[in-house]
């Protein structure tokens, strides 16, 4: 059995965005904290820190998560995916990004990274979604700025242009 | 907003998370999908010594039929439940219920049988449990007990699971030939925790009804050959009885109402999808 002991730093290696990474943590670290303060992931934002607002939603395995509900030492062996992933190596933006942009999708920007990622695997899983099940995937967000209609829109029209482009 | 220190623990096998748990007792939790603990411990409203991470023990993610039951395991998330092709017709009540439990991003990792040893007297699962009248199966070193959800659920985030015992898998009945199945809830937003839930069973002269959030845990009335124009006296019994209380998020009163409302229309939702 593994064995973790309080209060001491353990390496956790895993893939982050497609690269080998590792750092330190002890077990009580958050995944939230361990991205932000051990490896300078600025890109994920921590909001509530107990799952309700989703600002720090990242893939872990493909999957959504709340890293602030994520044991840093539980990523071991496994893929984290951050908003970093989404842009092309030259920074062009993803279609997705894109639309958000052109919908003022985004105000602040707090929540931005958390719904993007959400975004990008539902639309994986769905390709033709309707306007309620974006709405239901989106009630796991909260965003002050937007009213979120332009997301809505937003993550509606780049199914739309994927599904014209299959 | 960070959880004190504790000792995380990964058993390769259930045999060894439960020497751990027998070895450690009440000062260890199980970790499975964490998104009801991690949060009270973010909060340290919840404080443990170790945790036991059992979310990567594949032989308890599973999903099993079993002589007119639904068995789930440990290590199965909700959103597996939600996704497994046979939910509707082999548990109408739990696939109508199952997207109410909190969000896309956190049923991707929350489990079944976590949210049922949690026990928050909201949650819908728990609620699915007691109106089904399922069953909790509990493991500990020196055995396996199966206690039925009345048993198990004992009150607010409590339950008659011991110090040294898991919670290995959860059992639901199949749906009844005939019977009609409903679930509804009121929440601030989709999602959040039900000011009232309610899960009606419709069969024959038979009506059930489970309701969420209003008491200390969920509670099920069983009404046989109600006459129609008595539901509403009955419903207003019940919510009275139910004993819920004022909160920030809303009065007993209000509470009381949307018993009888939200109880009426699930039945009647029942009853037109049961033969």
């Amino acid at each position: 059995m593994l064995e973790l002991k309080e209060g001491v730093r353990h390496p956790v290696d895993f893939i982050l965005n497609g690269k080998p990474a590792r750092g330190l943590a002890e077990p009580r670290m958050l995944l939230s904290d361990f991205l932000r303060q051990e490896l300078g992931c600025a890109e994920i934002h921590v909001g509530c820190e107990h799952g309700v607002c989703g600002a720090c939603t990242v893939l872990i395995d493909g999957i959504p998560a709340r890293s602030c509900l994520t044991l840093a030492v539980q990523t071991a062996g496994r893929t984290v995916e951050t908003v970093r992933s989404l842009a092309a190596e030259d920074g062009a933006l993803s279609d997705l990004q894109e639309a958000f942009r052109r919908h003022h999708a985004l105000q602040c920007g707090y929540c931005t990274p958390g719904i993007l990622m959400s975004a990008e695997q539902f639309l994986r899983e769905r390709a033709d979604p309707s306007e309620q099940e974006v709405r239901e995937m989106l009630s796991g967000h909260i965003c002050r700025c937007t009213g979120y209609v332009g997301i809505v829109e937003a993550i509606l029209e780049t199914a739309r242009s994927r599904a014209g482009a299959r | 907003m960070k959880p004190k220190p504790f000792t995380y623990l990964r058993p390769a096998d259930i045999n060894e998370a439960l020497q751990a748990l027998a070895r450690i007792g009440e000062d260890a939790r199980i970790l499975a999908g964490g998104q009801s603990l991690l949060p009270m411990m973010n909060f340290r409203l919840a404080q443990a010594r170790a945790l036991i991470d059992i979310s990567r023990l594949a032989p308890l993610a599973y999903i099993r039929k079993t002589a007119g039951e639904i068995e789930i395991g440990a290590a199965t998330t909700q959103a597996q439940l939600l996704a497994w092709p046979q939910l509707g017709d082999a548990t109408p009540l739990l696939s109508a219920a199952l997207p109410h439990v909190g969000h896309f991003q956190t049923r991707s990792r929350g489990t079944v049988c976590g949210s049922i040893a949690h026990s928050d007297p909201a949650s819908e699962l728990p609620l699915c449990l007691a109106t089904l009248e399922g069953k909790v199966v509990l493991r500990s070193s020196k055995g396996e007990r199966v206690l039925p959800a009345a048993e198990f659920q004992t009150g607010m985030l409590a339950t008659a699971r011991r110090p040294d015992e898991v919670v290995v898998a959860v059992r639901f009945p199949e749906r009844k030939q005939g019977a009609g199945y409903a679930f509804m809830e009121m929440a601030q937003r989709h999602g959040d925790f039900a000011i009232c839930a309610v899960a009606a069973v419709v069969s024959g002269k038979t009506t059930r009804l489970g309701v969420g959030g209003v008491a200390d845990k969920p509670t099920v009335r069983e009404w046989s050959g109600l006459p129609n124009g008595e539901l509403d006296d009955a419903l207003n019994d019940f919510a009275w009885e139910l004993g819920g209380t004022d909160d920030h998020h809303a009065t007993a009163a209000y509470r009381r109402e949307l018993v009888r409302r939200l109880g009426r229309r699930a039945i009647e939702e029942a009853a037109k999808c049961s033969s």
